[in-house]
């Protein structure tokens, strides 16, 4: 495995509120996870998973720590250092619990538009999303609006989405929630293989214990601090 | 990849019904300027037609189609006087209103000073002009008047022999030309009860006085015709129109006619200002606030519906920032379909408006400027209407998308 990091948090807070109405949500969070690596996030509801994934998406800055990824030193604080729609556009991708397509595009233009928006030419962007769809196994489907699309259909042009523009990091919140348990596994198996061949670090946010074994390593976290972190094996 | 086309396609039923009613409103906007316009052709049409330089009416009035303006009908010969006057002719009109085959016909008579002016200048699309000095007349389409049809005003039947087509007066009522003879009998036509009321009147006021009684004669006199009291006016007209001889300088001689303290003169273009300045301001006014009400009206109208628009894409806008899109991604889908809406009312009134304003009672006229206008206020408009969804649209955080 690389030992090149993705994405690195350090003593990351986030803290809502203020006075009696504080909740300290993250607390003191360290978490590096390595480019081609793939790693589950664990913890019961209210843990702080999604306060640390959205932190690291860098749609929800944290009130202290710092964030890298690729090794840059993006967020400072609840300081950015980056414009962050740019950052995000060119470096990170993401999957949630829900697919979140665009209804009114099909599945092709669906990743064709976060390739536009990446200034990629429409005639290379439609190749590019169709290349995707194909390598996740839903090309047949490109021409359909996500209404037509089963579930695991639409979670993987969501993927599909999210691998468009080679991003160095993937997070994902729960992708396999509203998917059976065939097709759930599918999609972690799925993001497994990015992030083993193209050398993607990958954070999964999930609750499913049953595909756990895909993951390089899980970290679990309570009452918004990480407990500890383990490989598959052990 | 247009994204402001593909989510119109997604909501075509909404988009498409929405864009007819701004259509629909459009074309009243447009319709409201034609008939801005018709106003002015028709309120100007008659004085551009009839052919005179110079137009003499009662002193101090500002007749003869403002207000009402009587001139005594021999003044015509005082005129054609004047140095530099080649023609005058007697000029009458008067709007009046009878029953006719169980319809109201409205219309306005306009007297032609036989034999000089036997109607040649008007546009004929049918028939012919005036060929004897009474009971024939040219009236306009408008009318509804066939060729041959007679029709009874005041005591007498006339006969149609010409017809026009959009000549009608500033009030939208069409015109019939008659000699001015006949316009003046049609005028001042009166009742025979009337009459024999007003005979036993003069009679008895004549009684009243010492000259009555002592002068038989004077008595018998004025139980005779009106037109043949002596003491009384001679016929009246609106206006003698004045036609310049070649060469002839109009202000030296609309000078030498204003010497007179009986008249007034104005030249045609100054019979048209009055025309614009008095009747048809206000009209126009009246216009110019409803349609600045209705672009109000469509601009609000376009505003909420893309509002709307936003709001049901509050998620995907949410989205679109998450992966990384530009402001101007966002701005560019909303005021696309702000515009698109805009276009296709636009088109859809003009479209429309082909149909529909023919059937309008009023003369509406479309000139390319007023498009281009309405063009250019339409696109400022649905540039207005899209702010409120662009404000809406900038102000979603990325991370909406995880909270819905």
């Amino acid at each position: 495995m690389e030992s090149v990091p993705g994405v690195e948090a350090t003593r990351l807070t986030k803290i809502y509120g203020h006075g009696h109405t504080e909740v300290v949500a993250v607390q003191d969070v360290t978490l590096r996870v390595a480019r081609g690596e793939i790693v589950a996030l664990l913890g019961p509801s209210g843990a702080g998973k999604s306060t640390l994934l959205t932190a690291m998406a860098l749609i929800n800055p944290p009130t202290s720590g710092q964030i890298r990824i690729g090794g840059q030193l993006v967020m400072d604080g609840d300081r950015a250092l980056v414009d962050l729609r740019a950052f995000r556009r060119k470096n990170l991708g993401f999957v949630f619990q829900k697919a979140n397509l665009i209804p009114f595009l099909n599945a092709r233009e669906n990743v064709q538009v976060a390739l536009e928006v990446n200034d990629v030419p429409p005639r290379a962007a439609h190749q590019r999303a169709m290349e995707l769809l194909e390598y996740l196994g839903v090309g047949t489907r490109a021409d359909n609006l996500p209404d037509a699309l089963s579930g695991g259909e639409q979670q993987r042009v969501a993927v599909a989405r999210a691998l468009a523009n080679h991003p160095s990091l993937i997070l994902a919140d729960e992708p396999t929630a509203a998917l059976d348990s065939h097709r759930g596994r599918q999609v972690m198996e799925l993001f497994a293989r990015v992030a083993h061949e193209h050398g993607t670090a990958v954070i999964v946010v999930t609750h499913d214990a049953r595909a756990l074994d895909v993951f390089d390593r899980t970290v679990h976290m309570e009452d918004g601090r990480l407990k500890n972190g383990k490989s598959p094996g052990g | 990849m247009n994204l402001a086309v593909r989510d119109v396609r997604h909501h075509a039923g909404r988009f498409v019904l929405t864009s007819v009613g701004i259509g629909l409103l459009l074309m009243i906007v447009m319709g409201m300027g034609g008939i801005y316009r018709g106003l002015i052709h028709e309120a100007t049409l008659l004085v551009d037609r009839v052919g005179a330089d110079l137009w003499v009416v009662q002193g101090s009035t500002r007749g003869p189609f403002a207000e009402v303006s009587r001139l005594p009908a021999n003044l015509e010969d005082r005129v054609r006087a004047v140095p530099g006057v080649a023609v005058a002719r007697r000029f009458v009109s008067h709007t009046f209103q009878r029953e006719h085959q169980g319809r109201a016909l409205r219309l306005v008579v306009q007297g032609l000073s036989w034999p000089e002016d036997r109607g040649d200048w008007a546009p004929l699309v049918a028939g012919r002009p005036l060929r004897q000095a009474h009971f024939e007349m040219i009236a306009d389409q408008s009318l509804q008047l066939p060729l041959g049809e007679r029709v009874r005003l005041g005591k007498d039947m006339y006969e149609v022999v010409g017809l026009t087509r959009g000549m009608v007066g500033s009030g939208g009522d069409g015109l019939a030309f008659l000699t001015v003879s006949d316009a003046m009998a049609v005028q001042f036509d009166v009742p025979g009860e009337a009459v024999r009321l007003e005979r036993a009147a003069r009679q008895a006021r004549l009684e009243n006085l010492d000259l009555g009684r002592v002068t038989p004669q004077l008595s018998e006199r004025a139980l005779g015709p009106t037109s043949e009291l002596p003491a009384l006016g001679p016929p009246q007209v609106s206006a003698i129109l004045v036609t310049l001889s070649e060469g002839a300088d109009p202000a030296r001689v609309a000078a030498t006619l204003s010497t007179w303290p009986d008249v007034t003169v104005y030249s045609t273009q100054q019979q048209k200002d009055l025309l614009l300045s008095g009747m048809v301001d206000k009209a126009r006014r009246q216009l110019g606030l409803f349609r600045a009400l209705l672009i109000i009206i469509s601009t609000i109208i376009i505003a909420l519906i893309i509002y709307t628009l936003t709001l049901d894409k509050i998620r995907d806008i949410a989205l679109l920032k998450l992966i990384g899109a530009r402001n101007r991604v966002i701005i560019g889908l909303i005021f696309q379909q702000a515009l698109l809406m805009g276009v296709l009312g636009y088109a859809l009134a003009w479209w429309l408006g082909g149909f529909a304003f023919p059937h309008f009672p009023r003369l509406v006229v479309i000139e390319t400027a007023d498009l281009v206008q309405l063009a250019f206020i339409v696109l400022g408009i649905s540039m207005l209407a899209s702010l409120l969804g662009i404000g809406k649209a900038l102000n979603v955080e990325a991370n909406t998308v995880l909270a819905t």
